[in-house]
């Protein structure tokens, strides 16, 4: 077993990961512009389902705290504005995410990567996550910007898709918002431009889709995991620009150019599998390198369908903006549909994706994502037969993080899969009766 | 007559061993009546009643049942009452329910749902997903139509019609039993001497498992005996209690924290079953004032997010029009909404000068040392300072 002695560090950048730091350090300048110059006004959004379309056409500056905290993760500096908020009453079992941001926020908003703006608006569009309105109620209650809690029914019905109330109650609110962004700018709303907004989003969703349907080639040109996250940034901040469509253009000719190589992120591909939740960011890289020494490569991911879910067809519609962008947030996104059209939705991946195993990393800080995980793999292992790991760490808080622990887990995981592997190997090819 | 103290003593008990016993009984009793299990917070019990159904409150299951197969479903890090809920379904407890009733009240709840509709094929598993955006002019008719498809839903299970009379007459009754129990705790706030915290939340907890009948025959038997109540006061603090909303904390954590030196003025138990602060009309249209009262009648909670007003000024003003001493928040282990409320309320009363307390409590827990201690430690403080 020559490959579980492997210890160097891969690399894992290309031309797509190098224009992502370019373009998301411009967004970044950008965001410190108006924190230090006071120039253009920003509004707070969540991940989940953002209309960023609405924010772009008004040339409000849309600001994610979930990628201020994940920023904060992954730069090593997440935990004393974890502890900063801890200390002002939040309870070591909320959600990390928040407990940083707010740390974060709560002093001079200046961080390794931007100086964060007071916001405009804080535009709470709850989308699936219940712990969304608790933030955006508790940074309310900390500045002047205004709140408005922009709220998206939940997917509910057996048929799996909101009623036509759910729609007309969201784009209702979508008009209500247009007002505010109205009376922030002084400007009105310019129809054509959103259009051509979400005409350019579209675009994007086409080649992102694209980009996805890739991973289904043998070997995967790419890590639907570990380099999917690199597209998610520019995916949710730049979404509707033409520096958004030119990344994306980049990413798909690079792809490609792999497919065509028969390249993928690692010398050998042994195994295929789905990962389900969110990242570990404090240690992002070691984590990977967990998998990357089994030449364990992921096809597709749960997490990267957090913003908007487009693999399975869902583009915005430039005829139909606002609607087009209701539906996005009702239900094109993994986190304001049900759990169990997530195990749906896993099982897609593990038929069309060709995937020998589900890994399911169940984050503490994020409970829309892992409350009930266990069931999940119940469903996995015994109803469908597909070898399912469970770890847990977090997405956040780097105290959660046991790394011999993962270790050991995921080694033995692998090891077993690669036992069945060799004794089916045997079987086909020694023709066992 | 039956006196306060005899159904206190006769109903707190099922209510610890398993507090679901008096409404299976029930089922028993009457084996062609439908019963609808209500998760916390609230629910419009007044769609399951029209429908010729019974709502029942499936709160959690005590502290005497053992978690054996639910905590495999339901990571370490999840609260109780998701897991203990799971649990009395998959040991078969939940049987005499025909359907159960979920909110958008926090992720686990909601997840819990999905699991329930993989586990119990045989249960109707249904969701409500409340509005979030309080100041919107069409919110109301998001909630209606909410409404009305959970009303069909009703009546497929129940077989009956939801008739704008059935439903009113549903409106009415809960009126009254919402009265009642507005009566029961406003002697609690005036005279907290002569209704103690357990008496007054047993007398609260059956009304989730009875017919609503049933329950206001009782209470209506049990008010006037306590207004003849004339006990004396002793020296304790009195506090507002807060965080208790959805999990419930064992009855003997009750117990204990009013003999630690407090009157729990009033509380968040139950709230669900006390979620208007008025009577729902019940002229006009019966589902429009349902959906109107969620909107504009309606408590303050940690699973309901009203930019109109902070939460943390309700609870101020709550402490203040009870004349309280001191504010204890006591949330379930693991509860992010009230675990975030904490955080809003501690800066609020910080910043008025208000006395706090903040303990984590756990259904399934038995042992109350140390909350007792932390509550006499923080009692002394007040009252010898």
């Amino acid at each position: 077993m020559a490959a579980t002695t492997v210890a160097e560090k891969t690399q894992y950048q290309g031309q797509m990961h190098l224009l992502q730091k370019e373009l998301m350090g411009r967004y970044f300048e950008r965001v410190t512009r108006a924190a230090e110059q006071g120039e253009g006004k920003a509004v707070y959004m969540l991940i989940s389902g953002n209309p960023v379309e609405l924010i772009q056409a008004f040339d409000l500056i849309p600001i994610y705290p979930e990628i201020d905290a994940l920023q904060l993760a992954v730069k090593k500096s997440a935990l004393p504005f974890i502890q900063k908020a801890e200390e002002l009453g939040y309870s070591m079992d909320n959600c990390a995410y928040v407990k940083a941001d707010v740390g974060m926020f709560l002093g001079d908003r200046k961080t390794p990567f931007a100086t964060i703006p007071l916001p405009s608006l804080i535009l709470c569009n709850y989308v699936g996550c219940n712990v969304y309105l608790q933030w955006f109620e508790h940074l309310a209650e900390y500045c002047d910007g205004q709140l408005y809690n922009l709220d998206i029914p939940f997917l509910r019905d057996p048929s799996g898709h909101p009623s036509p109330e759910d729609i007309s109650y969201v784009v209702r609110q979508l008009e209500e918002v247009i007002e505010i962004c109205e009376r922030l700018t002084g400007k009105k709303l310019d129809y054509a431009r959103l259009k051509q907004i979400v005409s350019r989003s579209s675009e994007t969703e086409e080649m992102w889709s694209r980009i996805k349907g890739l991973t289904k080639n043998i070997p995967s040109p790419f890590d639907a995991y570990f380099d999917s996250v690199t597209m998610m940034a520019p995916l949710y901040c730049l979404r509707g620009t033409e520096e958004g469509v030119r990344f994306f253009e980049t990413a798909l000719k690079e792809m490609e150019e792999k497919v065509r190589m028969g390249a993928g992120p690692l010398p050998e591909e042994r195994f295929r599998f789905i990962i389900e939740g969110p990242p570990p960011w404090p240690y992002l890289r070691t984590f990977r390198d967990m998998f990357s020494k089994w030449g364990a490569v992921a096809v597709a991911s749960t997490y990267s369908t957090v913003g908007g879910l487009w693999e399975f067809g869902f583009r915005h519609d430039s005829n139909h903006p606002l609607e087009s962008i209701a539906d996005h947030m009702l239900q094109w996104n993994v986190t304001n549909r049900n759990f169990l059209q997530r195990y749906q939705q896993i099982r897609r991946y593990v038929e069309e994706w060709h995937a020998d195993a589900l890994v399911i990393h169940s984050v503490k800080s994020c409970r829309l994502f892992s409350a009930g995980q266990g069931d999940m793999r119940e469903y996995f292992t015994k109803d469908l037969n597909v070898p399912t790991l469970l770890i847990e760490s977090d997405l956040e808080d780097p105290r959660y993080f046991s790394e011999a622990q993962l270790k050991n887990r995921i080694d033995a995981f692998f090891e077993s899969l690669e036992h069945k592997k060799m004794l089916r190997a045997g079987a086909e090819a020694g023709g066992v009766a | 007559m039956t006196t306060v103290e005899n159904l206190v003593s006769r109903y707190r008990e099922p209510l610890e061993t398993y507090p679901l016993e008096l409404a299976a009984d029930w089922k028993k009793m009457h084996p062609d009546k439908k019963l609808v299990g209500c998760y916390p917070v609230y629910t419009p019990f007044e769609l399951i009643h029209a429908a010729g159904m019974l709502p029942v409150g499936v709160i959690g299951a005590g502290n005497r049942l053992e978690i054996a197969h639910a905590d495999s479903r339901f990571q370490s890090f999840i609260c109780s009452i998701v897991k203990s809920t799971l649990e009395l379904g998959l040991t078969d407890k939940l049987k005499f329910l025909d359907g159960i009733v979920f909110h958008s009240i926090c992720d686990p709840a909601r997840n819990l749902g999905s699991v329930f509709t993989r586990n119990f094929p045989d249960l109707m598993v249904e969701y409500i997903h409340f509005p979030q955006n309080m100041t919107s002019p069409h919110t109301i008719d998001y909630l209606m139509a909410e409404y009305k498809r959970i009303g069909v839903s009703y009546e497929q299970l129940s077989g009956n019609t939801i008739t704008e009379e059935s439903l009113r007459k549903s409106i009415a009754l809960y009126n009254e039993q919402r009265r009642l129990v507005r009566e029961l705790y406003a002697i609690r706030r005036q005279t907290p001497q002569n209704l103690s915290t357990v008496e007054c939340y047993v007398l609260t907890r059956i009304g989730t498992l009875l017919p609503p009948e049933e329950h206001i025959a009782i209470l209506e038997e049990a008010i006037p005996q306590l207004r003849r109540r004339n006990e004396k006061s002793k020296d304790r603090i009195r506090v507002v209690l807060e965080g208790s909303f959805c999990e419930q904390p064992p009855i003997e954590l009750l117990d204990g924290l009013e003999a630690a030196g407090c009157y729990i003025l009033d509380d968040d138990f139950l709230i669900g079953w006390r979620w208007f602060s008025e009577d729902i009309p019940t002229t006009g249209e019966p589902l429009r004032n349902l959906a109107n009262a969620y909107l504009n009648q309606s408590v303050y909670s940690g699973v309901k997010h009203d930019t109109r007003e902070p939460k943390s000024k309700h609870l101020i003003d709550k402490f203040r029009d009870t004349g309280a001493d001191a504010v204890l928040i006591l949330a379930a282990k693991f509860c992010e909404p009230a675990l975030f409320d904490y955080a809003l309320y501690k800066r609020a009363l910080e910043k008025e000068g208000i006395p706090h307390l903040s303990l984590e409590f756990e259904e399934k827990m038995w042992i109350f040392d140390k909350a007792r201690t932390e509550v006499e430690t923080f009692v002394e403080s007040m009252l010898f300072d």
